[in-house]
């Protein structure tokens, strides 16, 4: 009778508060240098250590410039932050993965590949894409700053349980359709708050057929519906690749968590609060046309009408056209775009990398275009220049850079100009999130990397 | 400990916009501090200033009209969602506002300011088109203990649900924290199993 997330979730109530939230044990902790120096000076403050030095693992991320990391970061503030968790990470002797450490990364690429992400687990950072790691079948999701302090020193935290929203996918996807376009399909149907409140397991044949990088891109974005986190049941693809990563189990212990990964599935009598059914044949390449990741459409479809919209949500809908330069009604394909970013903890995973280069594989970009490729972490980089990648990249005429949140977030040096048009494998396309004034259009990687190599919005099916 | 909160009586600012997301409330290039203080100056810079240039203020943004005042935020549905940066509620609290009201809050804002002694105020999308319609000297009456929202002029008055736990920390000032660190025992002894 139990769901997934029930049965992760009750193993972890340390007690529950009556007519109140529970205290919840926490298995793993990332920290990076933005949400993280209050914590550290609350401790300070109250004179405690940190918890357990071995459940935090620390990187950089978020700050850092994707270019010449050798070099000292260039802006002030960001170099104070960064090195204010050089600082707190040693006074409290807490592991980093700082700049130049061949782990460093984007924090939600690093856990999975380092084997820390695990089935079962609870995990949580101070950061709202902490939802990526529940692909792994944990409950993962994003916290304040408090809510970092009272983990480090703690361990736990108070949490009321959610609501449970199941969405099942079954079907085959058409080719050129990507993970990514599952999730902008599924935002745009059920809106950027439809799933607030709820914790929402994915399921269904459409999933089950996917990697875990797929499935990564997919919990990574739960958020962006407002859910707290998303999770998919262990499965085979799941065991296979945590196996011999640096921090997964070894011999009998691997023996023993896979047994107990195993049993990680909802009951087929377990009852969730919202149950959601999406056919796999339905989805297309997706890009958004708004100021917020529920406003999207197929790449073939128009711009809602003015006359679409519910008279109390057309102010919001009207106030987005104008900040975007588009019009009601217009037609999406064939608009030019300034700026490529395919990077971000959603989509700069290897096989987002192999996918791009083996579509742009002897083609040229657009010469109207800028093209940042940002791998998501040292180790991506590294293997993307074992494989070749890189060099496919060059020639194409894209701009490899090194690993960071780079032009996702408009903090560090990687912004994209006022009133320009950046089609972005990220996760937000909010007023100025990748820069004051930028416009986002967010789509998979294969959807922007066509429109990297033609230098407008394309439908990447008719490419390839 | 945070400013314990019971009841605000306040003129409040509209900004009668659905989704306002936290990279709006405070962009990140202003995520860079080491310290919780300051953020209130840079509360919706972007909707705020032109150019980035605080003597550029844009007039129609209700932060900027001097008819709108008081400790009373009150915007659209599904307001913070996004970004889990706290800075937002730590930007919310710093310029001056106690209580925020909406017909939706997302979830880790949420969190974030009742950990800060700022209270969401969750009331129905009625309600709040009856508040966005009031005139600006119009005051509202915020009471936690009695868990009411009254529009002061009419006598209207709405209803909204805390959680008894998050209630009691909010009127006395107490944090999570606090209350986690006094059963570190129970913690350990969970630690064993």
């Amino acid at each position: 009778m139990s769901t997934l997330f029930d049965k992760i979730w009750d193993k972890h109530v340390v007690k529950s508060i009556e007519g109140g939230p529970s205290v919840l044990y926490i298995d793993k902790h990332f920290i990076h240098e933005v949400t993280s120096p209050q914590a550290f000076d609350g401790l300070r403050k109250r004179g405690i250590p940190v918890h357990n030095v071995k459940q935090v693992v620390a990187t950089a991320d978020h700050n850092v410039p994707t270019i010449d990391q050798h070099l000292p970061i260039k802006e002030a503030l960001s170099k104070m932050q960064v090195q204010k968790l050089v600082d707190n990470c040693a006074e409290f002797g807490i592991e980093l993965y700082g700049l130049g450490h061949p782990y460093q990364g984007i924090v939600h690429v690093i856990g999975p590949e380092l084997g820390v992400t695990q089935p079962g687990m609870t995990m949580v950072c101070g950061d709202s894409h902490t939802s990526t790691h529940g692909a792994f079948g944990s409950i993962a999701f994003g916290i304040g700053t408090s809510e970092v302090e009272m983990v480090l020193a703690t361990q736990c935290l108070l949490q009321s349980k959610p609501k449970q929203m199941r969405i099942t996918i079954d079907g085959e996807l058409h080719k050129g359709v990507t993970s990514k376009d599952i999730i902008l399909y599924i935002i745009s149907k059920i809106s950027a708050s439809g799933a607030t409140g709820y914790f929402v397991e994915y399921a269904g044949s459409a999933i089950r057929a996917l990697s875990m990088e797929a499935r990564m891109t997919i919990c990574n974005m739960s958020i962006e519906m407002g859910a707290r986190g998303g999770l998919i049941a262990p499965d085979e693809t799941t065991i296979n690749y945590v196996k011999g990563r640096k921090f997964a189990p070894q011999g009998a212990d691997w023996d023993k968590a896979v047994n107990y990964w195993n049993t990680l599935r909802t009951d087929d009598d377990a009852k969730f609060d919202v149950e959601i059914n999406i056919k796999a044949e339905d989805i297309e390449p997706m890009v958004t046309y708004g100021t917020n990741p529920g406003m999207g459409i197929s790449v073939n479809e128009n711009i809602p009408s003015e006359k679409s919209i519910d008279e109390k949500e057309k102010p919001s809908f009207l106030k987005s056209l104008q900040y975007m330069g588009f019009e009601p009604g217009e037609k999406i394909k064939g608009h030019k775009v300034d700026y490529v970013f395919i990077g971000s903890c959603t989509n700069a995973r290897i096989e987002d990398l192999r996918a791009v280069a083996s579509f742009v594989k002897g083609k040229k970009k657009s010469d109207d275009v800028e093209v940042w490729i940002v791998p998501g972490s040292k180790q991506v980089e590294a293997q993307a220049k074992e494989e070749g990648i890189d060099k496919i990249l060059e020639a194409a005429g894209f701009q490899l850079r090194q690993p960071g949140c780079s032009a996702c977030l408009g903090m560090n040096e990687d912004k994209i100009p006022a009133g320009k048009y950046c089609i972005s494998t990220s996760n937000r396309n909010f007023e100025g999130r990748q820069g004051a004034g930028a416009r986002t259009l967010l789509a998979s990687p294969l959807t922007a990397a066509a429109a990297a190599i033609t230098g407008v919005i394309s439908d990447v099916r008719e490419m390839i | 400990m945070s400013k314990p909160l019971n009841i605000v009586k306040s003129r409040f600012v509209p900004i009668a916009i659905e989704n306002i997301d936290t990279d709006q409330i405070i962009p990140a290039r202003f995520l860079k501090a080491t310290t919780r203080e300051g953020f209130g100056k840079n509360l919706f810079r972007d909707w705020r200033y032109n150019n980035d240039n605080e003597l550029e203020p844009k007039a129609d943004f209700p932060l900027n009209n001097p008819n709108f005042s008081g400790e009373i935020l009150v915007a659209g549905k599904n307001f913070g969602c996004g970004s889990s940066r706290e800075h937002a509620a730590w930007a919310v609290d710093d310029y001056g506002f106690r209580v925020v009201v909406s017909s939706f809050f997302a979830d880790i804002f949420k969190n974030n300011a009742q950990n800060n002694g700022v209270l969401p105020v969750t009331v129905s999308e009625e309600f709040l088109q009856k508040i966005f319609a009031l005139g600006n000297e119009a005051t509202l009456t915020v009471n936690l203990e009695a868990q009411t929202i009254t529009i002061d002029a009419t006598g209207e008055q709405a209803k909204f649900d805390i959680n008894n736990y998050k209630k009691t920390c909010l009127l006395n000032g107490y944090d999570d924290i606090d209350y986690l660190l006094s059963i570190k025992n129970e913690i350990k002894e969970f630690e064993k199993n």
